[in-house]
């Protein structure tokens, strides 16, 4: 039974079919935002057994990257308005991503507009990287998303 | 205040390496760099650990002096010497504050401050050594007293912010203490004399302030000016009379002179006045930016104008910056990307 869960039914998608994506090595500094998904869509939910991509927290339109700035925003979309493991999620993603583009790259994690009702305290939160750092350095959140991270392939 | 109307250059001395994760500040010690003593700068990371550097007065170059480990068990976010330079306090997110001492060159650690219910964000010591302020993520600002054979007894507790205190700044020459933080505001902190410390002023959205969280603050030499940066992308100055500060009369009040905007399209972590009057800025764009009070001004109040922006001067954000206490132009900053650079603003003729 599910019970304590912030959101207990969740709405479930099929995964979307992986296409192969081409080994290109004069492609090394430049990012591609499908190659960024491909790292993420299979965090799994804090809460929930199944993927970010799943539960449509996270799909391909997610990621935007602006290669002239080295800019990256990723819009989640949490499952219901009230989610408070929005800043795990955050978090996973901040941590599953940290060596997977040049240094100079900067990433801005939001919840899409309209999708929380913290929206902008929630959003200060995800982009404060000193309170980033701090939690990843504290025990029970780390654990947390480590599981996130590490859990065995759905 | 600097007279050079022309153009500026920041030159790289050198870079130094030894962290193993992003540094967070940079303090120089204010009794190094005069006198025939060669300048010392302390460093505090991720890795847990504080690094003390010294200029070696032959080569010009810098060496670690020493590595202060194995006592915070988390990031270590802030350091700040003592003015006499004989203490270092490190502020850590292990929730404590630790006092080093230099014993025969060897930093010792004479003493651990705990108080603090979670992240030390920021210490500073006020301009006599007397007073030591700590701040963090409890949303309070502790001031502790210095006392012989270092001890350390917590004179005050304040509570007022809101949100997560991000930096504490001595004024500095009246024990007058300024915090800022992710509550968007600057809070001013006096005691009565009675050794009762309050809050006796708020510099929120509605006299001028930022409208997110204030990163950092630095007062400008003579201490009747305030600088204050944000992730709101802009600076802030602010101003107080100093004639009626000075006369003891009971509280005067600060107020907003002017903003910088349009210059950071990223959070700026750090602001520093230097003894000439060059404000230096260090921003999450990897740049660090020079602004100087333009002669344009009008009566309406002072204007500024950047002089300067070395746009990749790190790899990644720049957490710090800090102006060398010596009679020269050398500055300090601290990055994500795991070192700290020293430089030299010098005019181009």
């Amino acid at each position: 039974m599910t019970l304590g869960l912030i959101n207990a039914n969740p709405v479930v998608h099929a995964k979307k079919e992986r296409v192969a994506r081409s080994e290109d090595p004069h492609a090394d500094d430049a990012v591609d935002p499908l190659e960024i998904y491909d790292h993420v869509r299979d965090i799994r939910d804090p809460e929930h057994p199944y993927s970010l991509e799943q539960l449509s927290v996270l799909s391909e339109e997610s990621i935007t990257v602006d290669e002239k700035l080295g800019r990256i925003l990723i819009m989640f979309t949490p499952t219901i308005q009230h989610c408070s493991m929005v800043t795990v999620i955050g978090l996973c993603l901040r941590e599953k991503l940290k060596d997977c583009f040049p240094p100079h790259f900067k990433v801005d994690i939001k919840v899409a507009p309209g999708s929380h009702a913290d929206e902008e305290s929630v959003n200060k939160q995800l982009n404060d990287k000193e309170r980033v750092a701090a939690a990843l350095e504290n025990p029970n959140l780390r654990q947390l998303v480590d599981e996130c991270l590490y859990s065995s392939e759905l | 205040m600097e007279s050079h109307d022309g153009e500026w250059s920041l030159n790289e001395l050198q870079k130094l390496e030894g962290h193993t994760d992003r540094v967070w500040s940079v303090a120089w010690n204010p009794a190094t760099g005069v006198a025939g003593v060669p300048p010392v700068l302390a460093s505090c990371s991720g890795d847990k650990t504080v690094r003390v550097w010294e200029q070696n007065p032959s080569s010009s170059s810098w060496f670690c002096k020493a590595v202060l480990d194995e006592t915070h068990t988390r990031t270590v976010r802030s350091c700040a010497w003592s003015p006499s330079g004989k203490l270092l306090a490190t502020g850590s997110f292990d929730a404590t504050t630790a006092i080093w001492e230099n014993v025969g060159g060897d930093f010792e650690c004479v003493s651990t401050l705990e108080g603090h219910e979670n992240e030390v964000k920021s210490v500073c010591w006020n301009a006599s050594g007397s007073l030591l302020a700590t701040c963090g993520r409890d949303r309070s600002v502790w001031i502790w007293e210095v006392l012989p054979g270092n001890e350390f007894e917590c004179a005050s507790v304040l509570q007022g912010h809101t949100q997560d205190v991000k930096m504490v700044q001595w004024h500095p020459t009246m024990d007058i203490l300024f915090s800022c933080s992710y509550d968007n505001t600057v809070k001013i902190w006096a005691e009565d004399g009675d050794d009762d410390w309050h809050c006796v002023q708020t510099l929120n959205e509605a006299n001028g302030g930022h409208t997110s969280t204030v990163w950092a603050l630095s007062f400008n030499p003579a201490g009747d000016k305030v600088v204050t940066c944000s992730d709101d992308l802009t600076i802030k100055i602010w101003g107080t009379d100093s004639r009626k500060m000075m006369s003891g009369d009971g509280y005067v009040p600060w107020n907003h002179l002017c903003t910088l905007s349009g210059y950071h399209d990223r959070t700026i972590f750090s602001v520093h006045w230097s003894r000439e009057g060059i404000i230096a800025s260090g921003a999450a764009d990897d740049a660090v930016r020079f602004f100087v009070e333009s002669k344009d001004g009008s009566v309406d109040g002072p204007s500024y104008k950047m002089i300067l922006r070395n746009e990749k001067a790190h790899d990644m954000d720049v957490n710090s910056v800090r102006w060398s206490p010596g009679e020269n132009r050398f500055l300090a900053s601290a990055s994500d990307d795991g070192t700290v650079k020293i430089w030299e603003l010098v005019p181009v003729i």
